[in-house]
């Protein structure tokens, strides 16, 4: 018999540490324009190379090259850039907030602003997105959703649309087709895949796009969420954002090392994406890609976004305590506002000039609405919904014993 | 506004028939699968094959497979897609094949369904309806006879609903699949055929001969957070629900005891008024139920019957449970809390 030696536990570990860079070879890329582009009714096991491969438009020139560059309208562009602009600039003007106290708690989405906003321009209206606490671009793209309401929510005063209810950044706006975000993760995803199936079961040619980070994929409702939009054929997009980090945790800890999340979905018989979550073009031409599948019946899309989070998880985290500091410079896609400001200044569509200036723009925007926000309180004055107002929506109408609750808060308190 | 002003009995003109609880249960679906083009039925084993105890047998020939469908073995992806259905605008009725299999779901139905309408302050809401077999007294062991009531009482936002009837069963489940809260249906497998008062060696008698199988073909409903005094008495009052209220009947009548039982049907939010007034006429009260006593649902109705009928009591509130053990298979009669138990609660009850 020969000998055997003792089983050894496997434990991932990032190769980047605090005060060690990070070797980002483990994370395969391909040259922009070098992965092909399927038909839209391409069957899924048919896209397991690009599973395994990453869709890229722009060059390192900013050029758009390969066969996913498709026509889009300048507007478009400038407006994804200003969107991205914005969304920088209001989560960098929120995190001081929350430093400064006005806020008890937030989360930026430094680095990944590209793919929520490139997806909500591929969407049509109607469409319904299952965003996690890291999509607010999906939000601020949009112009019918009053920034000051989204900080009234932030600062839980008089005038948040939850009534102080949730935690900051848990924003609800199904008139934005942005559906109520929870703290319990992954739970959305499979939401997602049954809104989607509604749509389906009625007839409608709306669709659902769900979201999900790369941590959270571990979760069980990842996997029952492909389970049932691959069974069903679910006009829906499942996004995964793998921005390399869940926490502290390297996403090799939720199962990523030596494979991708996109591979997972043609393993569930989903056609599958592998797309650099920092090049606009190439998250809006995948999808539009995995929109056209969906609204044609051709059933679901996974899309892993390759991304980097470029800020901390949340104001409550200190990433220098387990990643390089200089991380996200290193990384090799980069800077999605950058790489588009690039393309757009070498299309004659845009200017350093034009760039500064709507930098300032939103700064301004954001400091307005900040201060107007104010004006309808916070946490710290008392400005907020009553308390008695708690006791609202638990159920569509009052049961009595929440009434008897109510009763005696009130009565108590006088 | 109180549930018991809504109550839509049956019109003299429907026809009735003799139901079992399952065709009860079943025409309920069919009603609302017909009167609300956005209810749909789905859950494993559910569509082609009928269900497993027959439930939703027929309902997917007669309304098509994208109406009632067979859904793969995943709780909380049932419950979750439900959700996302309800969230949409559909009016989903689910099934959960034993409640004892509700576990992998508890995420989507506490973190989610319960507080969609509260943690969007009403901008997303989750009308749906879980429907899952549950009780014990059929030697289902471990994991086909638990009751798990206790777990859903205790969540803020959704409903906890429990038939003992065939004519309940029906009027209360398009009750629950017309109202816009979440609601956790549970049906005692146990009294699916036939009523059961605990003596598992006498013969069945089957809904058919029990007056209360006789239920109306067409559409009605039975209003939620109303109970029901199913044997009115003056002794002792017997809070209850699902096979116990037979148990406790077939008890009283052994005991000799004149026990006003009280059936609860819905479990929370309850009709606590029909309780405290008819404490407060008895002096005494039993609460009875198969799940485990610790933490049981039993707990919180002590609880209230003290707070708000101490000075009319003239003995100490009994409880009689489960034990606080797995559910057994071989000593299923053991654990079965059956009428000699609960008759020497009510007897202890009296002593006082």
């Amino acid at each position: 018999m020969n000998p055997r030696e003792p089983l050894r536990l496997h434990v991932p570990e990032p190769s980047g540490r605090p005060g060690r860079e990070t070797d980002f070879s483990y994370l395969h890329t391909s040259p922009a324009g070098e992965v092909r582009r399927p038909p839209v009714d391409a069957s899924p096991a048919d896209t397991s190379d690009l599973a395994y491969g990453l869709v890229r438009v722009l060059d390192d020139e900013g050029r758009a090259v390969g066969p996913w560059a498709m026509e889009v309208d300048k507007e478009i562009l400038r407006k994804g850039l200003r969107a991205m602009l914005k969304t920088r600039a209001y989560d960098a003007r929120m995190l001081i907030a929350q430093r400064q106290k006005k806020i008890s708690f937030y989360m930026q989405c430094l680095g990944e602003e590209a793919i929520a906003i490139a997806h909500a321009l591929a969407l049509e209206p109607g469409d319904m997105c299952f965003p996690t606490y890291r999509q607010q671009g999906l939000l601020l793209v949009r112009d019918d959703i009053p920034m000051v309401e989204m900080i009234c929510q932030l600062m839980s005063n008089e005038r948040d649309p939850l009534k102080g209810r949730q935690l900051p950044v848990m924003y609800s706006y199904k008139r934005a087709g942005f559906f109520t975000i929870s703290g319990n993760l992954a739970t959305q995803f499979i939401q997602a895949v049954g809104w989607g199936m509604a749509s389906a079961i009625k007839g409608d040619t709306k669709i659902a796009s769900a979201w999900i980070g790369d941590g959270a994929t571990a979760e069980a409702d990842f996997h029952t969420a492909l389970t049932f939009a691959h069974v069903y054929r679910a006009p829906v997009i499942l996004n995964v954002v793998n921005n390399q980090w869940a926490i502290s945790t390297f996403q090799a800890i939720a199962g990523g090392e030596a494979t991708t999340f996109a591979a997972r979905g043609v393993g569930c018989g989903i056609a599958s994406l592998r797309v650099d979550g920092n090049d606009f073009l190439a998250v809006y031409a995948a999808s539009r890609w995995a929109a056209e599948r969906a609204r044609s019946n051709l059933g679901p899309t996974l899309i892993e976004w390759i991304t980097y989070r470029g800020g901390p998880h949340s104001t409550s985290d200190d990433p220098s305590r387990y990643r390089p500091a200089d991380d996200w410079s290193h990384f090799p896609l980069g800077d999605p506002v950058t790489r588009l400001k690039q393309h757009l200044i070498s299309l004659g569509a845009w200017s350093e000039e034009e760039h500064v200036a709507a930098q300032k723009e939103f700064e301004t925007q954001v400091g307005a609405a900040l201060k107007e926000a104010e004006r309808y309180g916070s946490l710290a004055d008392g400005h907020m919904a009553t308390a008695a107002s708690m006791f609202e929506d638990v159920y569509k109408e009052m049961p009595e014993h929440l009434k008897r609750q109510r009763d005696q808060l009130l009565g108590e308190s006088t | 506004m109180n549930a018991r002003d809504e109550a839509q009995p049956a019109t003299a003109a429907s026809v009735t028939r003799r139901m079992t609880m399952i065709q009860a249960l079943r025409s309920a679906m069919d009603v609302m699968l017909e009167r609300d083009p956005n209810v749909v039925v789905f859950g494993q084993d559910v569509g082609y094959f009928g269900g497993v105890f027959r439930c939703t047998e027929g309902l997917q020939v007669k309304y098509g497979s994208s109406r009632v469908f067979d859904a793969p073995i995943s709780e909380g992806g049932i419950v979750g897609c439900a959700i996302g259905m309800a969230a949409y605008g559909l009016r989903p009725v689910v099934e959960v094949q034993f409640a004892d299999y509700f576990y992998p779901a508890s995420d989507q139905i506490v973190s989610e369904a319960a507080r969609l309408r509260y943690r969007s302050a009403g901008d997303f809401t989750a009308p749906l309806t879980i429907r899952m077999p549950c009780g014990g007294g059929i030697y289902g062991g471990q994991t086909h006879s638990q009751s798990p009531e206790a777990l859903f009482t205790h969540v803020c936002g959704i409903r906890t609903v429990m038939p003992s009837n065939p004519y309940d069963a029906k009027g209360l489940l398009i009750t629950c699949i017309e109202n816009d809260d979440p609601v956790i249906f549970l049906e005692p497998k146990r009294i699916y055929n036939g009523p059961f008062d605990g003596y598992p060696d006498r013969p069945l008698v089957p809904w058919s001969a029990h007056p209360m199988g006789e239920v109306p073909e067409g559409y009605y409903t039975v209003p939620l957070e109303q109970a029901k005094v199913f044997r009115p008495g003056k002794d002792l009052t017997v809070i209850t629900y699902g096979t116990m209220v037979y148990v406790s009947e077939a008890a009283a009548n052994e005991a000799g005891i004149d026990a006003e039982i009280i059936d609860l049907r819905s479990l929370w939010p309850m009709d606590l008024p029909t309780v405290i007034e008819s404490v407060k006429k008895t002096g005494r009260c039993v609460v009875v139920h198969e799940a485990t006593k610790t933490s049981g649902f039993g707990a919180e109705l002590v609880s209230l019957v003290q707070e708000h009928c101490f000075y009319h009591l003239e003995a100490p509130i009994e409880r009689v449970a489960g034990w606080d053990t797995p559910y057994p298979h071989a000593q299923e009669w053991a654990y079965f809390p059956g009428p000699a138990r609960v008759a020497a609660a009510m007897k202890r009850a009296m002593e006082n």
